[in-house]
């Protein structure tokens, strides 16, 4: 007992830390006490990041194999750390700008954060639906947070109905898993479908499962709510929901698809490749017609995606290694991106309309210098570490034998190159003033132009992280 | 004799009215939340019936744990409806169209 509180002490702490901090806050400053609470909780993340990833090395299990930390779980739960605090950071600002400086949000993102650190330590269908509602249920609430706001109110039902239905249809897979494999630990399952012999009931479980986690990544065909929700969430909220959240959810696929089903490669491979290529194929394509800056990065997740999913169909550890590299890289891209996007506005109101951008670069020179780097990074332009992300999933997808999905791939990276390379075109040569100013809190200006020198400087050798994900891939895949 | 494959048969038909309920339904969210509760109980069903059919408790320890997280989503899910009804004044599935997406 004693071993198992320890193994989950640090999801524990933030856990702790939380309601805590929630009875304490209501008791005695409230909103006030927004900014100093922010801080508390991007410092306690950060904390934890660093213990994590500087702390024991090696395979533990919890809870009789329910909770699992081995080196996957800490690459996946340091990025989501690292993540969280630099959005909330960054967003402190934004969001108190917009009149919704409450102290819950903080907390209601820690708490989100623990839900997505269980979420890829789950070694059990029981925890993986814990960890995975704690995430969403808190996710929800942030989404309506703009109680006055028409938009975020929706975005906040939509986010729920279909959130709540994935659940539905994961939790239906679930029990058909439970019953076909007559248990609900993933080394129980892994023994019942194994040899490519997979009773339909299992794969029939299987597939549900596959269809729920697809909701909460957004893959085609079940994007529908992103662009809405992206689009209707206040913008801090928005840049959350882009980044930790993306990886948590990728982590737990990639968790249930190899340390559960991995005896049954064949058979998820073919679900997994098409809909990494309809994904990065509706994201290229849908994007092109957005006006909507938000919009345009809803669509331009779902693309990311497809990437993500291009490297977990291979079915290998370079596989695994590829999406882990690929989504790192894509977390410190959208952190970026997003500190700007949340800090856009004119006449002193927010703005998302891309057209505002006009002739941005004549103003801010070094702000729409960073904006270029990260837009020519998302597309995958070769001297940018986003084109390295894009090239390992497209080698481990030609190592496996899928050439088609790496050509669908690059076919795709190709057509988004357009539109992310039309927001650089308006910004240094557009044609009427957009009017468009980006003033930012140093917070925000640190993770601007911090993610942009990453996407250059990180070329000499990734930060080391090829070696990290490498061990992580082993972990899971073996 | 009632066996396994009638309570899978059951728990079945209520998971697909509820997907029904979700899709079909124009008028009412409070229809919606009501659809989502039926198929969460509808997966109850299913883990109570392979519980006693595998001799396991485990099927029906995860059924305490999917209530209790269905009454949290029940609670914000209403939470939410309100604070959209206080906005927009009608709770109409129509009405959820400020952005088509």
């Amino acid at each position: 007992m004693a071993t198992d509180l320890q193994t989950i002490l640090p999801e524990l702490i933030l856990a702790v830390y939380a309601m805590l901090a929630l009875v304490g806050a209501v008791y005695t400053g409230k909103d006030n006490l927004t900014g100093p609470i922010t801080w508390l909780t991007a410092g306690l993340m950060a904390v934890l990041a660093l213990w994590i990833g500087t702390g024991s090395a090696g395979s533990t299990q919890a809870f009789g194999g329910m909770f699992l930390s081995d080196a996957y779980a800490r690459f996946a739960k340091v990025a989501i750390l690292i993540a969280g605090a630099a959005v909330l950071l960054s967003g402190q600002e934004a969001v108190a700008r917009r009149g919704l400086g409450r102290f819950e949000y903080p907390l209601l993102i820690a708490l989100a954060t623990v839900g997505m650190m269980m979420m890829v330590s789950a070694g059990d269908l029981m925890s993986l639906y814990l960890g995975l509602e704690l995430q969403s249920l808190a996710l929800y609430v942030v989404a309506a947070m703009n109680r006055d706001s028409v938009k975020s109110t929706e975005a906040g039902m939509k986010y729920f109905v279909l959130g709540a239905l994935s659940s539905g249809l994961l939790l239906y897979g679930a029990s058909l898993t439970y019953g076909y494999a007559g248990t609900t630990l993933f080394s129980g399952i892994i023994g019942a479908a194994t040899g490519g012999e997979i009773s339909l009931g299992l794969l029939i479980g299987l597939v549900f499962v596959s269809a729920g986690l697809a909701f909460k990544i957004s893959a085609v065909p079940f994007h529908m709510w992103t662009p809405d929700v992206y689009e209707g969430a206040p913008t801090p909220v928005t840049a959350f929901f882009a980044t930790a959240p993306k990886l948590a959810a990728m982590g737990l696929f990639a968790r249930v698809l190899f340390d559960a089903f991995g005896g049954a490669v064949g058979d998820w491979q073919q679900i997994i490749s098409l809909m990494a290529i309809l994904s990065m194929a509706l994201g290229a394509v849908a994007a092109i017609g957005q006006t909507n800056i938000k919009r345009l990065m809803a669509y331009s997740s779902i693309s990311h995606m497809g990437f993500a999913l291009m490297g977990l169909s291979a079915g290998t550890a370079l596989g695994v290694q590829a999406m882990l590299v690929y989504m790192a890289i894509y977390l410190t891209m959208n952190v970026g991106t997003f500190a700007f996007i949340m800090s856009m506005e004119r006449d002193g109101k927010p703005v998302t309309e891309i057209a505002s951008l006009n002739q941005f670069a004549k103003g801010e020179p070094l702000k729409a210098l960073a904006m270029l780097v990260l837009l020519f990074s998302l597309a995958g332009v070769p001297p940018m570490v986003g084109f390295f992300g894009k090239l390992y999933v497209l080698q481990a997808a030609v190592d496996a034998g899928l050439t088609w999905l790496a050509i669908g791939g690059v076919i795709a990276s190709v057509i988004s190159a357009f539109y992310y390379l039309r927001i650089v075109y308006f910004m240094y040569f557009g044609q009427t003033e957009g009017q468009a100013q980006a003033p930012m809190s140093p917070a925000a200006w640190v993770a601007l132009m911090g993610s942009a020198a990453i996407m250059v400087l990180g070329v000499v050798n990734l930060f080391g992280i090829e070696t990290a994900a490498a061990q992580a891939a082993q972990a899971l895949v073996n | 004799m009632v066996g396994l494959e009638h309570y899978l048969g059951l728990a079945g038909a209520l998971f697909v009215i509820g997907i029904f309920g979700l899709f079909l339904n124009r008028k009412n969210v409070i229809i919606l939340l009501m659809s989502i509760e039926l198929m969460l109980l509808s997966v109850n069903i299913n883990l109570v019936a392979f519980s006693s059919y595998l001799g396991d408790m485990v099927g029906q320890v995860f059924t305490l744990f999917v209530l209790t997280v269905a009454a949290a989503e029940a609670a914000i899910g209403l939470a939410i409806l309100v604070s959209f009804f206080r906005n927009r004044g009608t709770i109409a599935v129509e009405d959820v169209n400020v952005m088509k997406g």
